[in-house]
């Protein structure tokens, strides 16, 4: 048992600390937030020659040959600066998927680019219909002129305006909810045919709707076994849930900073409303939900690696339904003990609030995954 | 024990509820039906009308152009406004400073100021909060110094809502440090148009910019906009808080949006079947209609005992504690209702006449912003804690 950083590990998290304090003062994420890109090309420059959008990849790609600690690592940073660059959509989802599935052309030919910051992926996996369930895919394709005809409609991608190519799951066989029959495939963002709505999301970030009418995809579009994408879905979404975690409890420890200092300098009623009992006592309950939140975090980004699918699944569920759930307690009351101050634009907090409660309706929602995880049990 | 109203107030419920039917303009109950953005024109439209029926200051003696109704009258009329989705009127002149005006200002004052809060003509906001006086509200600093007749005000005021909108600003001002904090304060009507009185927008973390900080640099008010006696304004203070923490239970407002809950839950699907279908997600929805139920009967029985003249006193705190977490855990749901389809923040969707196809589900756009917005509810109008020391002082003599 061995919750400690390696010695690389603990570099990186430095590297990642001041990549966050030198990028990320909080009036300059928000005028690059207000952008129409909403991130910095230089940040994602620095990404890949710091060697982070490598990560988790061998280093025949270019990569570090990290795995999920790293990604923990640097996700826990980001949270803590609420970074805006599209790394979940491009390197834990993306890279994740075509490292999980791809064929060795793929992976020669899109691995290294994507280290080297030439390339970023979004993955369209989402339908309206399905709620937070990856099974239930509508978005069809038919096989076609030696290829794939792929029609339909997927929401909330995210990263989709900035990234070149969009990995989209559709389906090939069986009924929509099926789990066999789902097949992932690979589309230049400016294929024919694919049509897309940008906007913005309520904790600043990018995101699209996207339609595909008649998008052709040849056969070498085709990521992994045909009608098989479902285990490759399911074991990157355990991936990215786990990043989540980590992000998360990065956020956490912002907002238990921020309260705890606030409340020791706010003045009423002559005293620091720091002194008053019941504001003691929600206090150390943040603390011990950041905590509850870090251990589960730790566990999900542990079971990563094992093999034993069932209680890996089982770790996941748990511990997205436990950063659900400290999420909302954190979030919630550090607004509230800061008063009208939280309310506002002004302050981090609503900032950090609003990511939070975001990242709950992410990859499947508190409840969502209280239920899960019910069902394995 | 009868929970049936009486035939005189089912009688006048319907009379209610045929009039608004009938004089509501479409689009503005098709504004707040979707939670869009109301302007002041859309406000202004709806009292008026109001106005014009006689109906306007339900809670205002008849003397002073009210209706003086009885307790559950006030009660079926407020359940029926926001049955029908009318746009909330503003509270500043018709709950707050117009009862202190009848009750403790001069009659010149009375006939200035009361016949344009009936009619609409002079909209108002609220000088209470100050940077360093929010739950210590008697610790505020912003002062008046008498000058022949004249009060020169200066100070700064915050989290006035409104004050974009607003023609007056009712004002608690510092006119002695002597003594006791409380024995200093006076109230203290203020022209916004006033040379000195500045308003800047305060940016909320959901996007809106309702609230203001307003700031005052040498303003001379006539010293005749003093209300009641210098250095009583502490007593009016609390009379006008006693009046909106009753008011912001919110029963009839939480109600209709429990029933665009239900909605936005059959019309999305999870797991195959309409969320509504998912027994756990009802069951959230069943304990949130228990407890708004809960709180309803509360406040009727607050109402009764007000009939008969057993007017509640501190207890009302517990409609502002409870009604605060409905509504907050009613935008909550229906944010989660949306799944991820509470992502996406597109405010343009929020106006009037946007004529693009939605995001997602139809009314999804403005769920996630008024789940942030709300959080300011349960710190608004004295916080939920400074509602439970109240409570625990005055109730449980604690």
């Amino acid at each position: 048992m061995d919750f400690s950083l390696t010695e690389e590990q603990q570099l990186l998290k430095d590297s990642v600390d001041r990549f966050v304090r030198e990028n990320y003062e909080f009036e300059t994420r928000r005028k690059t937030a207000a952008t129409s890109e909403g991130f910095t090309d230089e940040n994602w420059k620095q990404m890949a020659e710091l060697g982070w959008l490598a990560v988790a990849l061998p280093e025949e790609f270019g990569g570090i040959g990290g795995g999920a600690t790293e990604t923990m690592v640097i996700m826990e940073g980001f949270g803590r600066g609420l970074v805006l660059e599209p790394f979940f959509a491009t390197v834990v989802l993306g890279a994740n998927l075509i490292q999980q599935a791809g064929n060795d052309a793929q992976k020669e030919d899109l691995l290294p680019k994507l280290a080297e910051g030439n390339l970023k992926l979004c993955f369209a996996y989402a339908e309206r219909q399905a709620r937070f369930d990856l099974n239930d895919v509508e978005t069809k394709a038919e096989k076609s002129g030696g290829g794939y005809m792929i029609n339909g409609a997927k929401g909330v991608v995210f990263g989709a305006a900035a990234a070149d190519k969009i990995i989209v799951a559709a389906r090939t066989s069986g009924a929509t909810r099926d789990t066999k029959g789902i097949t992932l495939f690979i589309v230049d963002s400016d294929a024919a045919g694919v049509s897309r709505r940008d906007y913005v999301t309520n904790d600043a970030l990018r995101a699209s709707e996207i339609a595909f009418e008649n998008v052709f995809v040849d056969a070498s579009g085709v990521l992994g076994g045909a009608d098989n994408g479902y285990s490759v879905i399911e074991r990157v979404a355990e991936f990215a849930v786990a990043a989540l975690c980590a992000e998360a409890v990065g956020c956490m420890d912002v907002l238990k900073e921020e309260t705890n200092e606030y409340i020791k300098t706010r003045e009423q009623f002559g005293q620091p409303i720091g002194k008053f009992q019941v504001l003691q006592h929600r206090m150390v309950d943040i603390l011990i939900n950041c905590e509850e939140a870090r251990s589960m975090a730790y566990v999900a980004t542990a079971m990563m690696d094992s093999d034993d699918a069932e209680e890996r699944a089982r770790s996941v569920a748990a511990a997205k339904a436990q950063i659900g759930k400290s999420a909302r307690f954190v979030g919630q009351n550090s607004i509230q003990m800061h008063g009208g101050m939280g309310m506002t634009d002004e302050m981090k907090v609503g900032h950090y609030f609003k990511r939070l409660t975001m990242i709950d309706l992410t990859f499947g929602d508190q409840d969502y995954h209280t239920k899960r995880f019910a069902a394995m049990t | 024990m009868d929970l049936q109203f009486s035939t005189e107030h089912t009688v006048f419920q319907d009379e209610v509820r045929t009039f608004i039917k009938d004089n509501l303009p479409r689009d503005l109950q098709d504004k707040r039906q979707r939670g869009l953005r109301l302007e002041k024109e859309d406000v202004f439209r709806w009292h008026v009308i109001l106005h014009e029926k006689g109906w306007i200051a339900p809670h205002w003696p008849v003397e002073h152009g009210g209706c003086a109704w009885d307790p559950v009258r006030r009660y079926i009329f407020g359940e029926e406004l926001a049955r029908a989705h009318c746009p909330p009127l503003s509270p500043f002149g018709l709950t707050m400073v117009g009862p202190v005006i009848y009750s403790f200002g001069n009659q010149e004052q009375k006939s200035r100021f009361l016949p344009k809060i009936l009619s609409g003509e002079e909209f108002w906001c609220q000088g209470y909060s100050e940077p360093s006086a929010g739950s210590d509200l008697a610790s505020l600093q912003t002062r008046a110094v008498r000058d022949g007749d004249h009060f020169i005000v200066n100070g700064q005021k915050t989290w006035t809502s409104y004050a974009q909108w607003a023609d007056w600003i009712f004002c608690l001002v510092r006119t002695s440090s002597e003594g006791k904090q409380q024995e200093g304060i006076s109230f203290l009507l203020i022209d916004m148009n006033s040379p000195g009185v500045e308003f800047r927008p305060i940016v909320t973390m959901d996007g809106d910019a309702e609230i203001n900080d307003t700031f005052f640099d040498n303003v001379r008010v006539p010293a005749e906009n003093l209300v009641g006696a210098e250095n009583k304004g502490w007593t009016y203070a609390k009379f006008l808080l006693g009046n909106e923490r009753s008011s912001i239970a919110e029963v009839g407002h939480s109600k209709a949006r429990l029933r665009r809950l239900k909605d936005i839950a059959q019309e999305e699907k999870g797991g195959g079947q309409p969320v509504y279908a998912d027994p756990d997600f009802r069951k959230s929805i069943a304990e949130l209609e228990i407890k708004l139920k809960a709180l309803e009967y509360t406040e009727l029985r607050f109402l009764m005992a007000d009939t008969r003249g057993e007017g509640p006193g501190a207890e009302v705190s517990m409609l502002k504690i409870r009604g605060t977490e409905i509504q907050q855990e009613l935008t909550e749901l229906s944010m989660k209702a949306v799944g991820m389809y509470a992502h996406p923040y597109i405010p343009e969707s929020m106006e009037y006449g946007w004529n693009e196809n939605h995001v997602g589900p139809n009314l999804a756009a403005g769920l996630s912003p008024a789940y942030f917005n709300v959080r300011k509810t349960s710190i608004y109008g004295g916080s939920n804690e400074i509602q439970k020391n109240i409570m625990a002082k005055m109730v449980l003599g604690l």
